[in-house]
C-alpha cells in the first residue's frame, strides 16, 4: 500500500539493499548499519537491547547521584538551634549491622558469579543452535545446571537479609525518622532494593519462559541484559555500604 | 501577507519599548545606598537589550516582508552559512553577555559579601504565616534566646516570636509589628522564619531576601530617605500570601531613639 | 526490564484496542500524546482564565466552579503550572512530534522499544488522571506552586490542600518522571541505532538533534526530581526530615527537626532548569526545519545549529542556582551560575541569527506552519532579552518573584514553545491526516494569537519593574500594587480575546481533520523522509523498503538541480559545501 513519493528519483528501490547499480552513501550508514536497518535481526537486537539496558543504567545511577549529594550535603550541613540562633551540628552516627551486612554482600557478590554463569551457559545455548538443526547430530544432555532460578534465589536472599538489617537497626533504635542519618539509611538500602526486586523478577520471567517455547535467542536477550543489570546492581550495593560506613 | 507581519511586528515592537523607555510603569525610587548602583546597571542592561530587542524584531519584520515569495523572485541564494559570521557574532554576544554580568557584579560583591559594618542597627525579621515580626535587642545590644515552645501567634508580639521571658538578654528585647529604622545608618538585618519561606521585599530600598525556616540569614541594608515603605511578601507562603504585607518606617536618629524608649518603657 | 519482548518486530495489529488503544506503533502513541497535551492545554488554559477573572473581580461567583477564595486561585496557579509545565510542555512537542516523527526522520520502521513505548504512554495517562483527581478530594488542590518549595508542600496543615491534593501532586509527578524516563530511554536508542543507512548524524534534521538532546536532558534530569519527589513523600507521610527543619505552624511544634528547606530547591531546580529546555527544545528544531523548508534555502550553519543544541543542552545543567539567588545560597556560587547562564545567551543568539541568516535572501512561502515559526523567533527573542536581567544577581534583587519572571518564562518557555507545536501542527498535519488544515482560518489563529501574547505578557514585565510580587491573588492589601490593577484589567480582556481565537484553532483541526483538502504525499515540497512516504505512513513507515539517504536534510534552491529541492533519498549530487 505504501509507495514512495512521486518526487523520489530511484529508478528501483530494492537497488537501496545490495548496494549495487547506485553509489552508495558517502558516509558509513548510522549505528543501524548493515545492510538493512536490522530491525528483526538478532545481533542487531541483542546490541540494542544492551545499549538500553546501559542508557537505563545511566538514570538509575542519576537518581543515586541526587541521593548521595543529599546525603553527603546533610551530613556536613550545620542545624539551627532555635533557641539561640547559632548554629550546631546534629548528626547522629548510626550503628549499622555490618556484620549481618557482610553476609548480605557477600550473598549478592555470589549471585553475581552464578548470574553470570547463567549468562554464559546461554550464549553457549544460543552458539550450539545451528549444529542442533542438523538432522541426526544430538548435543546430548548439556549441562543444564538451574542458574537462573539460583541467582534470583540469591537475590531475594540478600533482600530477606536486608530487611533482616532494617529488624536490627529498629532493635537498635534507629527508626525511620529517629535522624537524618537514619532516614537516609533507610531510603539508600530501600531504593537499591527496589531497583534488584525488579531485576529479580526480570530473572524469574526469564526462567519461566524457559519452561515456554520461546526461542532461545530471545531467552538469551533477556538473560544477557538483566545479567548486565544485576551486575551493576552489586556494584552499586558495593558504593552504597561504602557510603555508609566510611562516611557515617 | 508579508506586509502584514511587519507591521504586527513593528507595532508590537513600538508598543514594548515605548512603555519600558518613556517608563509608565517604572521601580519606586530607590532611597537606600545600594539603589543608584543597581538602577545604573538596570539601566545599562535596559539600553543594550533594548538595542537586541528592537534590531532582531525589525528585522524579523523585514526579512520576512522583503524576502516573500513573489511571481518576481529571483533565484534563491544557495548557501549553507558562512563560518566568519558565526565565529563574528558568538564573540560579540560573549563579551556582550559576560561583560554585562561583570560589570554588574562588584554590586553584588558589596551587599553580599561583607558583613555590616560596626555600629549598624541590628533588627531581627521573623516572617510567619502571615505576618512579620521586628526585634530589638535592646539596651544589651545581644537577642535573647527564643522558644520554638513559646510560639504564640495569637498573642502577637514577643509571644509571637516565642521569646523566652527568662532569659535575662530576652528582658529588654522589644518586638514589635512595624519596622522602624533610624535614616542613614546601616540596618544590621538578621531573617529567620517559623513555619514556612517567606520573603522580604522592600522595592524602594532594591532589597530582597528570603527568610527560612532553619537559617538565620545576616544581610545589610541603609536607608537614605526619611519616609513609610512597604514590605510584600515574595515567597509562596500559603493562602494568606496576597496581605502579609509590613511597613518600614525611617525615621530621624531621635525619632528612633524616642521610640525604642517609649516601647521600652510600655514594656515595663 | 520489559525491554526484551518488545524487541520483535511487530506486524500490523488488527482489532480496535491493540489498534488505537494500548498500540505498540510509535505513530498511534504520538497522537495519543498530541490528544492528551491537547485536553490538557485546554484545562490548563481554563484554569489561567479563571485566575485573571479572579484578579480582577474578586467577588464574582462563576457557574460550576462558584466563588473563587485565595486558596483556590493558588490551587488553580499551582494546577495551571504542573498542568502546563509537565502535560503540555514536556508532552505535546516530545512525546506527540517527536514519537510520531523521530523514527520515520531517521528512517526507522518503529521507535527501539514499543512495548516500552505504550508503557510510557499510559503512565503519563495515569500521572494526569491523578493530578486531576487532586481537585475532586478533600480539601482540593494543593496551593505551593509548581515549584512545590519546602516546607509549605511538606507540611500537611501548612494550608488547604496540602493533605490528599498535595499527595496526589507529587505521586502524579512521580509517575510522569518514570515515564518520561521510559520515553528518553526510547528515544535515545532509537536515535544511536536506528538510522537508515546513509543517516549520520549530520545528515539528521534539526527536529532529530532537538529531540534527541531533549531525551538526553530527560533521562539526567528526570531521575533527580523522583528522587526530590520521594524524599517528599517520606517528609509529608513518615516523619522523616530531609527538607522541614524545627518549624511552628500556627503555633503547633511539628515533629520534623534539622532538614533544610534549600535542598529541596537544589534537587527542584537541577531537574527544573533543564526541564525549561526540555520544552523549548524540540520547538526550536521544528522552527529549524520549518523557516528553511518555507525560505527555499539551506538553513543557515547547519552544524551550529546542532552544537549550539548541544551548549544549550550542557549548560542548562550548570544554571539551576539562578532561580535561588534570594534563596539564602551562598552569594559566592551566585557568581558561577550568573557566569553559566549568561553563557547560555550566546548559543542562543547563534541560533536567533541564523534563523535570520536563513530567510535572509530565500522565497519565503508565508503558509500557516511558517507563519508560527517567524512568531516562535520573534518570541524566542522577547522573552530571551529579559533572560540578561533575571541572570544578574543585582537585578534579580527587585525582580525575582515578580511579574516580570513570570512575563520572562511564559514568552520563552511558554508561548514560545506553544508556538512551536502550533507550526508542528500545521506543518505535519497533512502527514498525520492525509488533509490539508484550513489557511485562512489558520491566519485569523495565528495574527491575533501572537497581538494577544504580546498584549498579556508585555505588561507583565512593566509589572514587575513596579515591584508587583507573583502569585497574590489580590491586590488589594499593598497600597502601592493596588495602583497596577488597570494594568491587570488590561491583561484580562486580552486573555478572553487570545483564549478565546484557541477556539478557532480547535475548529480547524477536527474540521480539517473529515472535511479538509486531501493532501498529497509532500505538500509542502520538503526534502526530509517523512516526505518520501505515503500519507499517512503505513505501519511500518516505508512499506517493507528501507530508505538511504544520500545528504543532509535542507537541500533547497540548488543551483543547477531540475526543482528548487533534493530529497534526502535522491541520490541527485549536491555542490559539496
Amino acid at each position: 500500500m505504501a509507495t514512495f513519493s512521486s518526487t523520489i528519483t530511484l529508478k528501483d528501490p530494492k537497488l537501496a539493499h545490495g548496494g549495487s547499480g547506485i553509489r552508495p552513501p558517502a558516509v558509513d550508514g548510522g549505528g543501524g548499519g548493515g545492510d538493512d536497518n536490522g530491525y528483526s535481526d538478532y545481533g542487531a537486537r541483542l546490541r540494542r537491547a544492551r545499549l538500553g539496558t546501559i542508557i537505563a543504567l545511566v538514570a538509575v545511577v542519576m537518581v543515586f547521584v541526587a541521593l548521595t549529594s543529599a546525603y553527603v550535603v546533610r551530613r556536613g550541613l550545620p542545624v539551627m538551634d532555635e533557641r539561640s540562633g547559632s548554629y550546631v551540628r546534629d548528626w547522629m552516627e548510626v550503628n549499622l549491622p555490618t556484620a549481618l551486612l557482610l553476609v548480605n554482600t557477600l550473598v549478592l557478590l555470589v549471585s553475581s558469579v552464578t548470574a553470570e554463569f547463567a549468562r554464559r551457559q546461554i550464549t553457549r545455548r544460543v552458539a550450539l543452535v545451528p549444529v542442533e538443526s542438523i538432522p541426526g547430530v544430538s548435543i546430548g544432555q548439556e549441562r543444564n545446571f538451574p542458574w537462573l532460578p539460583l541467582t534470583a534465589l540469591l537475590g531475594l536472599g540478600f533482600l530477606f537479609g536486608q530487611w533482616a538489617a532494617w529488624r536490627e537497626l529498629q532493635d537498635r533504635g534507629f527508626a525511620l525518622a529517629t535522624s537524618a542519618s537514619s532516614s537516609f539509611v533507610y531510603l539508600l538500602t530501600a531504593t537499591h532494593g527496589v531497583h534488584l526486586a525488579g531485576g529479580v523478577l526480570a530473572m524469574l520471567y526469564a526462567a519461566i519462559t524457559s519452561l515456554t517455547r520461546k526461542p532461545v535467542e530471545a531467552r538469551r536477550i533477556v538473560v544477557d541484559v538483566t545479567v548486565w543489570y544485576w551486575h551493576f546492581m552489586a556494584l552499586l550495593w558495593l558504593y552504597i555500604f561504602a557510603l555508609l560506613e566510611f562516611a557515617r | 501577507m508579508g506586509l502584514a507581519i511587519l507591521v504586527l511586528i513593528w507595532l508590537i515592537t513600538f508598543f514594548s519599548t515605548y512603555f519600558f523607555a518613556a517608563k509608565t510603569w517604572w521601580l519606586p525610587r530607590g532611597v537606600s545606598t545600594s539603589a543608584p548602583w543597581i538602577d545604573h546597571q538596570f539601566a545599562l542592561t535596559f539600553v543594550l537589550m533594548g538595542i537586541v530587542f528592537v534590531v532582531a524584531q525589525v528585522s524579523l519584520g523585514y526579512l520576512v516582508w522583503k524576502y516573500r515569495a513573489r511571481p518576481s523572485s529571483g533565484p534563491v541564494r544557495y548557501s549553507h552559512g558562512n563560518t566568519t559570521l558565526e565565529i563574528l557574532w558568538t564573540a560579540l554576544t560573549a563579551i556582550l553577555f559576560i561583560g554585562l554580568n561583570l560589570m554588574g557584579s562588584n554590586v553584588w560583591a558589596h551587599e553580599r559579601f561583607e558583613p555590616a559594618k560596626a555600629g549598624s542597627v541590628p533588627v531581627e525579621v521573623t516572617g510567619m504565616q502571615f505576618a512579620w515580626y521586628f526585634r530589638y535587642p535592646g539596651a544589651d545590644g545581644k537577642f535573647g534566646q527564643t522558644d520554638p515552645k513559646l510560639i504564640d501567634p495569637s498573642s502577637g508580639n514577643e509571644a509571637a516570636i516565642g521569646l523566652n521571658t527568662s532569659d535575662p538578654a530576652a528582658k529588654d528585647d522589644i518586638v514589635a509589628g512595624t519596622m522602624f529604622l533610624p535614616v542613614n545608618r546601616e540596618v544590621d538585618l538578621t531573617l529567620r522564619a517559623v513555619d514556612v519561606i517567606h520573603s522580604f521585599f522592600v522595592p524602594s530600598f532594591r532589597f530582597k531576601q528570603d527568610a527560612v525556616p532553619g537559617l538565620a540569614i545576616r544581610m545589610h541594608f541603609t536607608p537614605t530617605e526619611v519616609g513609610d515603605y512597604e514590605i510584600a511578601c515574595a515567597e509562596l507562603c500559603g493562602l494568606g500570601h496576597y496581605k502579609m504585607h509590613g511597613m518600614v518606617k525611617v525615621v530621624s536618629q531621635e525619632d528612633f531613639d524616642r521610640w525604642l524608649a517609649q516601647r521600652e518603657a510600655d514594656k515595663q | 526490564m520489559a525491554t526484551t519482548a518488545s524487541i520483535h518486530a511487530h506486524a500490523a495489529p488488527q482489532g480496535f484496542i491493540r489498534k488505537y488503544i494500548f498500540s505498540l506503533d510509535h505513530k498511534v502513541i504520538g497522537l495519543q500524546y498530541y490528544f492528551l497535551a491537547l485536553t490538557a492545554v485546554f484545562v490548563g488554559m481554563f484554569l489561567s482564565l479563571l485566575m485573571r477573572i479572579h484578579l480582577i473581580w474578586p467577588q464574582v461567583s462563576l457557574p460550576l466552579v462558584g466563588e473563587i477564595k485565595p486558596e483556590t486561585y493558588l490551587s488553580l496557579l499551582t494546577m495551571h503550572g504542573t498542568i502546563m509545565v509537565f502535560f503540555v510542555l514536556t508532552t505535546a512537542p516530545q512525546g506527540g512530534f517527536g514519537n510520531y516523527f523521530l523514527p520515520i526522520q531517521v528512517g526507522a520502521p518503529d521507535m527501539a522499544f514499543p512495548v516500552l513505548n505504550m508503557l510510557s504512554f499510559w503512565t503519563t495517562f495515569i500521572a494526569f488522571v491523578t493530578i486531576i483527581a487532586a481537585f475532586f478530594v478533600t480539601g482540593g488542590a494543593p496551593l505551593h506552586g509548581w515549584t512545590g518549595y519546602a516546607p509549605l508542600s511538606a507540611l500537611p496543615n501548612s494550608g488547604p490542600g496540602e493533605q490528599l491534593g498535595a499527595d496526589l501532586w507529587v505521586a502524579s509527578i512521580a509517575l510522569f518522571c518514570i515515564a518520561s524516563l521510559m520515553g528518553a530511554l526510547n528515544f535515545i536508542t532509537t536515535t544511536l541505532d536506528l538510522r537508515a543507512k546513509g543517516m549520520t548524524l549530520m545528515r539528521m534534521p534539526l527536529t532529530c538533534w532537538s529531540w534527541f538532546i531533549t531525551a538526553i536532558l530527560g533521562l539526567l534530569a528526570f531521575g533527580v526530581l523522583l528522587s526530590a519527589g520521594i524524599l517528599l513523600l517520606l517528609d509529608r507521610n513518615l516523619g522523616t526530615s530531609f527538607y522541614v527543619p524545627l518549624v511552628v505552624v500556627n503555633g503547633q511544634v511539628m515533629g520534623h527537626k534539622g532538614g533544610s528547606p534549600l535542598l529541596w530547591q537544589h534537587l527542584f531546580w537541577f531537574f527544573g532548569h533543564p526541564e525549561v529546555y526540555i520544552a523549548i527544545l524540540p520547538g526550536m528544531g521544528v522552527t529549524s526545519q520549518v523557516i528553511s523548508t518555507f525560505s527555499r534555502k539551506p538553513i543557515f550553519g547547519y552544524k551550529a545549529m546542532a552544537y549550539a543544541l548541544m551548549a544549550i543542552g550542557l549548560l542548562g545543567f550548570m544554571v539551576w542556582g539562578h532561580h535561588m539567588f534570594m534563596s539564602g545560597m551562598s552569594p559566592y556560587s551566585a557568581f558561577a551560575f550568573s557566569i553559566m547562564t549568561m553563557a547560555i545567551g550566546v548559543p542562543s543568539a547563534i541560533k536567533t541569527f541564523n534563523w535570520l541568516g536563513t530567510l535572509w535572501g530565500g522565497r519565503i512561502r508565508l503558509q500557516t506552519p511558517m507563519l508560527f515559526a517567524i512568531g516562535f523567533v520573534s518570541l524566542f527573542v522577547s522573552g530571551g532579552l529579559s533572560g540578561p536581567f533575571l541572570a544578574q544577581p543585582v537585578l534579580d534583587i527587585p525582580l525575582h518573584d515578580t511579574y516580570f519572571v513570570v512575563g520572562h518564562f511564559h514568552l520563552i518557555m511558554g508561548v514560545a514553545a506553544i508556538f512551536g507545536i502550533f507550526a508542528a501542527t500545521y506543518y505535519w498535519f497533512p502527514k498525520m491526516f492525509g488533509r490539508m488544515m484550513n489557511e485562512r482560518l489558520g491566519q485569523i489563529h495565528f495574527f491575533i494569537t501572537l497581538a494577544g501574547t504580546y498584549a498579556i505578557f508585555m505588561p507583565m514585565h512593566y509589572l514587575g519593574l513596579a515591584g508587583q510580587t507573583r502569585r497574590y491573588s489580590q491586590f488589594t492589601e499593598v497600597a502601592y500594587q493596588t495602583k497596577l490593577i488597570p494594568l491587570q484589567t488590561f491583561m484580562t480582556y486580552a486573555a478572553f480575546v487570545t483564549i478565546g481565537v484557541q477556539l478557532v484553532f480547535l475548529f480547524n483541526l477536527f474540521w480539517s481533520m473529515f472535511k479538509g483538502p486531501k493532501a498529497s504525499d509532500n505538500p509542502w515540497e520538503a526534502t526530509t523522509l517523512e516526505w518520501t512516504t505515503a500519507t499517512p505512513p503505513p505501519h511500518d513507515n516505508f512499506g517493507g523498503r528501507t530508505p538511504v539517504v544520500y545528504h543532509g536534510p535542507y537541500e533547497y534552491g540548488v543551483p543547477g538541480a531540475a526543482r528548487d529541492y533534493i530529497m534526502q533519498t535522491d541520490p541527485a549530487t549536491v555542490p559539496s559545501h
